[in-house]
């Protein structure tokens, strides 16, 4: 089913939500948002591309495939917990780098919490278009 | 308003039950998807029912649970969608593919593995 | 840090699945990376083990967060015990998966969710906190319900639906016990909630608790009335899966009953305790009769796990010091013996082409060494001595008459007869029989070196336990004594917390 309202408005719409999702992630830690709420967002943005363009056009636009966002969320989840074990510390203790200033984004926070914050957006981004790819390919067969 | 909510989670429940009891796969997730609700309102209401009293302090102020909530079930109750979320996304990946395997949606004809 | 020794059972596996994900296409390399890992495991098992008769009870606060806020990981003489059975298990099961599991469903991610399995498994006898405990049990499921469906196959579909659908109710179960203890008591760490339930003034309160957690582990591991999804599924696995399923699943649902039941409720429930000795009764006898009605060596090693959970339900019902030793004994004989009957069973499956005893016959003449790996394991599940079977049978019995439960102990004996009936039916069918002529149309598949290595694995650590058992049942007792007094074990999570304020965050 195409619909030229539909494809019109997700070449607008998938940029934006991608964009989105990496500012409600990063803003996160202390603000409502997350990693989940952002992977949730990035999923809805191929989502959308693939109920207007097809799930070829979804697939190649991600150009990694879900599964491979899933592996590397989790890797990059796991590696933010081991900094603390070089400090001696327990297992994934928070550490932070001192703050600083950007010219555009203003103040800049930067510490492992985000890191693993990272790591839950694209799991849970790959896990969801893993599904729903796979819901959408059976549909088409 | 505890009753209430006590009632809602009772009636959710065993619309879940009797979801899950019936013969069509499809009336199978929508009664996992009601059990999943209402075990998600029961982990939420664990706390209590606070209404307009949110979970966080203001520093200043000793934390009380007059003037906040009990973050810990809202803590709680997220990591519960979120488990709900991907196991009720596995299992109706799962039922289609049942479905299109066997090429029924009647729970009673799925008896040949039992004996 | 030595207490960060307990986060290794969780990472290595969690390692090993995220490499075998990016290495999707080479199954040699992920057969290479499967076997790393399980010897890691087994490794860091060792050390726990180690760590833990130095120190009694270790306790890691993750993230640095004190104990009653944050997750805790806990390894005390039972964590440990298990930890180190499991360990060998998942090594056996990938070693046997190394030709037994094709390219396709390697590329189907099977390593990976292999790892993602024992991750759940492991982090569900560390942690020490409830609500965690059910985020592993999930992950735990998530994998076990994909690996079931691996292969396509009708039948593992068929089974999968029944699986999937029960197993989640129970977990909701579970989750709504989480959350009216969570309301009267105000905590979530297992040490916490056994401190207010100590000093809340009316003990009934705990009553509908326990009835749900009753509820959910019962079905996760599988007593008397809840325990129909296990024969129904078990059977439609491929051999390894079946191995690991069989060896660990149901007991993480064991070991939840024990560590909570000891733990919060201690001896406030009498009538529990009464209603789980019938239940166990009532598992144990269900399924070895269960067992001798089929006629299919997969069915019947399904039944038999069901047999066997009883004996250690009704172990932990005595709730003695000495029957929780008899029980923790019994789970790591069983875990071993059980997973490697399934590891043989699937070798004379694969040679006939088949389950069906029917079909089978005279293996004895083409395989002398393959009747003697199954023969190990069958004896010592039948309790013959002096294989590790015998001892863990001859603790239960005991500790049944000592506890002055006669009715349990004599049912306890019939049905170790009936087990070995069982495992007679098999070993006669399978090697003994003249074999009918049916045919070439059963298909029979080479039988590789590795699946023997596997099952020796298995088969060595049953022989360790049958002729040294004393290390063994010293090492539970040491369980059973932290059990049985478990202000020991609440001093030293909650004392975690106080002895400094690690509490403090960057600002």
């Amino acid at each position: 089913m195409k619909s030229i309202i539909l494809t019109q408005t997700t070449k607008f719409l998938t940029p934006a939500f991608v964009i989105l999702s990496l500012f409600i992630t990063y803003r996160g830690h202390n603000l409502p948002g997350g990693g989940f709420i952002g992977g949730l967002m990035l999923s809805t943005a191929f989502a959308l591309l693939a109920v207007s363009d097809g799930v070829e056009k979804a697939r190649h636009a991600l150009r990694v495939s879900p599964e491979f966002l899933i592996a590397a969320g989790l890797c990059i989840a796991l590696i933010s917990g081991l900094p603390a074990l070089l400090g001696d510390d327990a297992f994934m203790k928070s550490l932070w780098l001192p703050e600083f200033s950007l010219p555009l984004l203003g103040k800049i926070h930067l510490g492992t919490p985000i890191v693993f914050d990272i790591g839950v957006f694209m799991t849970v981004a790959g896990f969801t278009l893993k599904v729903f790819f796979s819901l959408c390919r059976e549909e088409e067969n | 308003m505890e009753a209430f909510y006590a009632i809602l989670i009772g009636i959710l429940f065993a619309g879940g039950i009797y979801g899950i009891l019936r013969r069509s796969m499809v009336r199978v997730i929508v009664g996992i998807i009601l059990l999943s609700q209402s075990i998600n309102l029961l982990v939420f209401f664990s706390g209590g029912a606070n209404r307009g009293k949110p979970a966080i302090m203001d520093g200043e102020t000793a934390p009380s649970f007059s003037t906040m909530a009990d973050p810990l079930p809202q803590a709680l109750v997220l990591t519960a969608i979120v488990i709900g979320f991907g196991l009720i996304a596995f299992v109706i990946v799962l039922f289609q593919r049942v479905f299109s395997r066997l090429q029924t949606d009647d729970t009673q004809e799925l008896f040949k593995t039992d004996s | 840090m030595t207490e960060n020794l307990l986060i290794l059972p969780i990472l290595i596996p969690l390692a090993c699945a995220v490499f075998c994900i990016f290495l999707r296409n080479q199954s040699r390399v992920q057969n290479g990376i499967a076997i790393l890992g399980g010897g890691g495991l087994c490794l860091a098992a060792a050390l726990i083990v180690k760590a833990v008769i130095d120190r009694q009870i270790l306790v890691l606060d993750v993230g640095a967060w004190g104990a009653p806020w944050g997750i805790v990981l806990v390894a005390d003489y039972l964590t440990a015990a298990m930890l180190a059975v499991s360990s060998v298990v998942a090594l056996a099961s990938v070693i046997y998966a190394i030709h037994t599991i094709s390219d396709t469903e390697k590329k189907l991610y099977y390593v990976p969710l292999i790892n993602f399995l024992m991750m759940g498994v492991n982090g569900a006898f560390l942690t020490g906190d409830l609500f965690n405990l059910y985020v592993w049990f999930e992950v735990m499921l998530i994998a076990s319900f994909v690996l079931m469906i691996l292969q396509g196959k009708r039948s593992q579909l068929e089974a999968g639906f029944k699986y999937v659908t029960i197993n989640i109710f129970s977990s909701f179960i579970f989750l709504a016990g989480i959350g009216i203890l969570y309301g009267k008591t105000g905590t979530l760490n297992m040490a916490h909630i056994a401190v207010a339930i100590e000093q809340s003034e009316n003990a009934e309160f705990i009553n509908s608790t326990i009835v749900l957690l009753l509820v959910a582990f019962g079905i996760k591991s599988a007593i008397f009335p809840l325990f129909f999804w296990l024969p129904a599924s078990y059977h439609t696995l491929p051999g390894p899966v079946a191995a690991l399923f069989a060896g660990l699943l149901t007991k993480v649902g064991v070991y939840s009953f024990m560590r909570t039941f000891t733990l919060f409720f201690g001896d406030k429930v009498e009538f529990f305790a009464s209603l789980l000795l019938i239940l166990g009764i009532l598992t144990m006898v269900t399924g070895v009769f269960g067992a001798a009605s089929k006629y299919d060596s997969n069915k019947i090693l399904s039944f038999h796990i069901i047999s066997q959970i009883g004996y250690i339900v009704v172990a932990m019902a005595l709730f003695t010091e000495f029957a929780l030793a008899a029980a923790l004994f019994y789970t790591v004989h069983h875990i071993l013996v059980k997973s490697n009957l399934f590891l043989v069973a699937d070798i004379f499956n694969r040679r006939f082409g088949t389950s069906d005893l029917k079909k089978m016959g005279s293996l004895y003449k083409t395989a002398p060494f393959l009747a003697l790996l199954f023969a190990i394991p069958a004896m010592s599940l039948g309790g013959i001595p002096p294989f590790s079977g015998f001892w863990a049978k001859l603790t239960v019995i005991w500790a049944a008459v000592e506890a002055e439960q006669l009715f349990a102990a004599v049912c306890a004996v019939l049905v170790g007869i009936l087990t070995l009936y069982s495992m007679v039916k098999i070993w006669a069918e399978v090697f003994w029989k003249a074999k009918e002529d049916s045919g070439p149309s059963i298909q029979s598949q080479k039988t590789h070196l590795t699946q023997y290595v596997a099952s020796i694995i298995l088969a060595l650590s049953t022989l360790w336990i049958s002729f040294h058992p004393q290390p063994l049942f010293d090492f539970s007792n040491q369980a059973a004594k932290q059990l049985s007094e478990p202000s020991k074990y609440i001093e030293t999570v909650l004392d975690q917390s106080t002895k400094e304020d690690r509490h403090e965050t960057h600002d």
